[in-house]
Parts: C-alpha cells; structure tokens; sequence
C-alpha cells in the first residue's frame, strides 16, 4: 500500500501573539510545529504500516526551505520518505494555488492508494486544502474522518458530524481528512530522530520539476486577497457577583436592566 | 527536534504524576515503559547495539528534561544510561555486547550499578565483595548499599575484590543477572528525595557466575569504576541542571502571580536581584555540563569537566531550589506546590557519584598534574 500525507509547519498558535498596534501576528521567536491535525493524519497512516510493514509513505509538504524540519519530524515518527515543495514561486499562495500545487506534486508521485490530509492548519484555519486536492485529482474524499477501518478491498470511516457520525465506505484510491479525535499519535522515536537527520530521505522538488503554469500557482496563481487584518477588541473583564443568593440576584437584575438588556 | 521531544515527552507523560510519585515512594514503572518505545534508553549507544546512536549531549538533554519536573525519573536513566549501559559498551566482550547491551539499549532491561558498601564509599578500595575463581565460575559474597535501580533493575554491573593482597588492583568488575542463585535484594532505604528512585542494597550469598560474565580484565575494575563514574557525573550534573531550571520556571510563573501590596511580587527590586543570580548560575552551570557532554562526544578528556559541571550543577540545584522555595514563601513549604520536592531532590546531586569534595578532589588532582 502507498499513502501520501500531507503536512504542514505551521507557527505554534498557542504562543503567538499579536501586535497590538500593526494587528500582524508577531511571527519572531514563535516555534514552529507540525500541525496537530496533520500529526494525526501521519498517525493514521502509521499505524496501517504498524499492520503491513510493506507500506511505503511519504510525506509531503509546501514551504519555505526551513519547512523540512516537520518532513524530517514525519520520518522519525515512522516515514519512509518526504517531499518538499519549495520555491519563491509557490510563495503568496492561497488554499487554491496551494491545492494545484500540491496536486501537481501527487501526480508527479503517481501511485498511491491513500491520501491522508489533517482537517485544517492552525494558523489559517481553512480546511480548504484537503478537499481542494481531492477535487483537483479526480478522486473520492472524505473529510472529518474520526475512525478508519482498512477491510478486504475496501476503506470504511466515520466521518464527524455536528451532532454524531456517518458511516462512509469507499475504495482506494481516496483522500481523507482527518480530525485529532481520530487517535493519540505517537512520539517521533530517538532513534528515528537521529536515523532522520543522518539519511538523506527528503527531495526538494521547486517549480521547474512541475508540470504547472505559473499563473496557477503562488501569488498570481491566488484568487484571495488579504485587504486588511485586524485585531478584534478585547472583552472586558469578567465580574464575580459577591453575596448572598438573594444580593446576587439582585445586583445582576440591575446590572441587566442598567444596559437595557431585560 | 530531540530536545522538543524530550520537553513534550515529560510534560506529557513524567509531570502529571511526579507528584504522587515522590508521595507513595513509587518506582515509576510506566515511564520506564514509555521511555523504552520511544528509544530513550539507549540513546549514546550506537545502533548496531540497540541504541539510537545519538551523542553524550543528547542524552544529557534527556536527563535534564526529565528532572525538570520529576528528579527521580532523570536519575533512572541517568543511572541505567552511564552506570548500566556504558561500561558494557565500552569494556565488555562483543559477546557481552550481544547479550547484555542489546536488550539493556533497548529498554527491555534496565542497568544498574553496584560499588558502594557500607565500609566503601569513596574510598571503593575498602571493598569487602569477594569473588573467588573456582574452575570456570566466581563465586561472589558480599552486600552493596545504596544501590540506584535496585530490585527494579535487571543487569547490574558489580565490583568485587578477586586479589584483596594488591588493594585497588585487586578489584574485578562482573555483570550479573537479577535472577541469578544467591542474588537478593535488602534493605530498601527511605529518603529524603528521589523517592521514587529505587534505592537498595544487594546481597549476593554464595552467587556463582560464568567467568565469562567477568568485565575487562581480572584487576580493571577499579579502573572501570573510576571511568564510568567520570561520565555518570555528566549524567548527575545533567539531572542537578534540570532541577534547578524546573524550580526556576515554577518560580518566574509565581513571582508573577503572587500579589502583595497591590502587585506581582516579581515587581520587588530585591527578589528581582535574586532571580537574577538564580539565572545566572543556571546558565553558567547549563555551559559546564554540555562542554562536559560534549567533550565526551568527540572523544576528548572529560574527568575533570564532568567533575566541575556535577560539582557546580548540583550547588547550583541546591542553591536555586533553596531560594525558589523562599521565594515562593509559605506555599513554597508546602506539598502543595512542587518546590519543596525540588528542593529535597537537589540535595542527593551534591552526594551521589562522588560528592562535591569529591570532585574538587578531581578537579585538584588534575589541574595539579
């Protein structure tokens, strides 16, 4: 089996912050990580090879040079290869000039069963790029997959719905989405680290081993334009009513009533 | 990447329960687990033997995180890392290799090491173990103390007099199984920290051993002794270094928070002057233990700068962890907070491996060559 799993770096959001007067994200000492919906594609796809060491997966990313960092974190949790799409070229993308990107990428790759793609990137929040592959290679996609059952011929998931699940089976090849509910993933091995930095398992493949226009891809190749960002206001600081139930009562009817609200 | 393996793999998995494991005195049996397939218990020893064949610096890192928030799991891996694993990797047989430092590199067994005894601390020639050759076996007797991993470990390296006549060159090293005849486990001690760390003496009653169990040669073992113990200081100092930096990071958070007189007692010049020296011994402790670290990776000396690195590292816990419980006050006295099993852990890194008259010994006799 061949599964190709699609990952990003992306800046931790937990520790971004934001300057409070440009409304820019301040990028600078701001560690990079493998996006947590992206891990647990991996994990997923891990964990078929856990079943049949046969498995030959590859991880792919588009990014800046630095980028290879979350390809070689991809390897030492179990990988067997990575791919880094990586040129000024592809820079200024949108979900759609990545997806044709990306797509152009897969096809290059050629054989695979399965594309593992996480929900969506914590700094864009999108969720666009997954299905947008899916559409562009022409093959089935299920997004939100929660659980994955690989059977005899065929692949089988639940795919998260607001208020419960589908059951949703289909046949390879096939692009799923998958959400952090899917499993736990494993840490990159120490071992696995090292054999990561010492092998040369990635391939760096820029804009001229594409078989793509430069009009669909980066910049030019992007429909959305950012006008302007913005940071929302703060809410105010929450209040504690003290007292007894009764003052408590009392002093949240005045407080609605002062602002109008009953 | 490894480091932020390491800080994510003891936030995860060795900080949620390193409280109770300080409470109940319990070995921490699951961690040592974990640590297995994630392959953090081999990690300076090459591949071909089971390791990950990552570097003395590496693995000082893994120490470190480790006891930033849990003391006792740093010294299990210390303590089976540089006690257990290296003397094999560095003195045994390529048939001792296969057998005992493959599933020891591994994780499926855990090393420990046993020179100690009650009339031989640091003077280890003292050493009333003997071990009598008859025909193609050693038959040992004797008591260790205080032995790390102890009843928890699997492979022990024991040192033992083979020709009392010629003192420290009487000494022999062995490797013995725990499950070998005549090998038992005594006295567990209670202590005032790493209570988790497994802390026992052995008695060996009649225990027959193959010679080829025999490590070097008839005679080394003071040598390999002395040796291993150079490079387990890095290990403690590494464990000294990552306690220290835990209580710091405790403290910045609550100097923060902690408000008296309208405002963060981090706002008050005079704690502010003390958190700076705190930081700077840090620091300069955290430069002494990775040149160590480093100088053992790339096959330079390094007696004398793990010494100084387990000499400064661990004042440097004891003096951080002192004053982080000062400065977190009342609640600092608490086992409410994680401080004070910090400050309780400190105090084992500045006697274990050799103290810290010790390694001024060290430090003396070489710059006095």
């Amino acid at each position: 089996m061949k599964i190709i799993v699609c990952i990003k770096q992306v800046p931790d959001t937990n520790e971004v912050k934001i300057d409070p007067v440009k409304g820019t994200l301040i990028r600078e000492g701001v560690p990079s990580i493998l996006n947590p919906d992206d891990k647990s594609a991996l994990e997923e796809a891990l964990r078929v090879k856990d079943q049949d060491p046969d498995t030959h997966i590859t991880v792919l990313t588009m990014g800046p040079p630095q980028a290879e960092e979350v390809l070689i974190e991809g390897i030492a949790m179990g990988a067997d290869e990575g791919i880094l799409l990586s040129d000024r070229a592809f820079s200024g993308a949108d979900t759609w000039a990545t997806s044709n990107t990306i797509a152009k990428a897969i096809e290059r790759i050629g054989e695979y069963d399965i594309i593992f793609c996480g929900r969506q990137a914590i700094d864009g929040d999108t969720a666009q790029v997954g299905p947008q592959i899916g559409e562009r290679l022409g093959i089935p996609q299920v997004s939100y997959v929660e659980k994955f059952f690989l059977e005899e011929g065929s692949i089988r998931v639940h795919r998260a719905l607001e208020d419960g699940y589908e059951v949703i089976e289909g046949t390879s090849p096939i692009l799923l989405t998958t959400i952090k509910e899917l499993n736990e993933p494993r840490y990159p091995s120490i071992p696995g680290i090292i054999k990561a930095y010492r092998e040369d398992r990635i391939k760096v493949w820029t804009y001229n081993e594409l078989d793509i226009p430069s009009t669909d891809i980066g910049l030019d190749g992007s429909p959305t334009q950012v006008k302007r960002s913005f940071t929302p206001e703060p809410k105010g600081k929450g209040e504690m009513l003290e007292g007894s139930i009764d003052d408590k009562v009392n002093s949240l009817v005045k407080k609605l009533q002062e602002k109008n609200l009953i | 990447m490894i480091q932020k393996t390491f800080t994510r793999f003891t936030k995860n998995e060795v900080e949620p329960i390193a409280a109770e494991v300080d409470e109940m005195e319990r070995f921490p049996k699951e961690t040592v687990e974990k640590m297995q397939r994630f392959g953090m218990m081999g990690i300076a020893i090459p591949q071909e033997y089971g390791g990950a064949g990552a570097d003395e610096l590496s693995y000082a890192m893994a120490v470190e995180e480790l006891s930033k928030a849990c003391a006792t799991t740093g010294v299990i891996l210390s303590a089976h890392s540089s006690l257990g694993c290296w003397p094999i990797l560095k003195f045994g047989t390529e048939a001792q290799k296969k057998k005992y430092l493959i599933p020891l590199a591994k994780g499926e067994k855990l090393g420990a090491f046993g020179l100690t005894e009650p009339n031989a601390g640091t003077d280890a020639a003292g050493q009333q173990t003997m071990a009598v050759l008859e025909g193609d076996q050693y038959r040992i007797n004797g008591t260790k103390i205080f032995i790390t991993n102890g009843g928890e470990a699997d492979t022990y390296i024991i040192f033992g007099m083979t020709e009392p006549a010629k003192g420290l060159k009487g000494i022999s090293a062995f490797i013995v199984e725990s499950d070998t005849p005549g090998f038992t486990i005594g006295k567990k001690e209670r202590k005032l920290g790493i209570k988790g760390s497994a802390t026992t003496e052995l008695v060996f009653k009649n225990m027959m051993i193959p010679k080829e169990n025999l490590l070097g040669k008839e005679g080394q073992g003071f040598k390999i002794a002395m040796q291993t113990l150079d490079g387990g200081r890095i290990g403690i100092a590494a464990q000294a270094l990552g306690i220290a930096e835990g209580a710091m990071e405790k403290t910045v958070q609550y100097v923060k928070e902690r408000e008296q007189f309208n405002r963060p007692i981090g706002k008050f010049q005079g704690l502010q002057f003390m958190m700076a020296d705190m930081e700077t011994q840090i620091q300069a402790a955290k430069l002494l233990v990775y040149q160590a670290a480093v100088a053992k990776a790339e096959g330079r000396p390094y007696g004398k700068l793990a010494a100084m690195a387990k000499l400064f590292a661990s004042e440097t816990a004891m003096d951080v962890t002192t004053k982080a419980v000062q400065l977190h006050g009342g609640y600092g006295y608490t086992a409410d907070y994680p401080i004070e099993r910090m400050m309780r852990d400190a105090k084992i890194t500045e006697i274990y491996e050799g103290t810290s008259e010790v390694q001024k010994m060290v430090v003396a006799a070489d710059i006095l060559r």
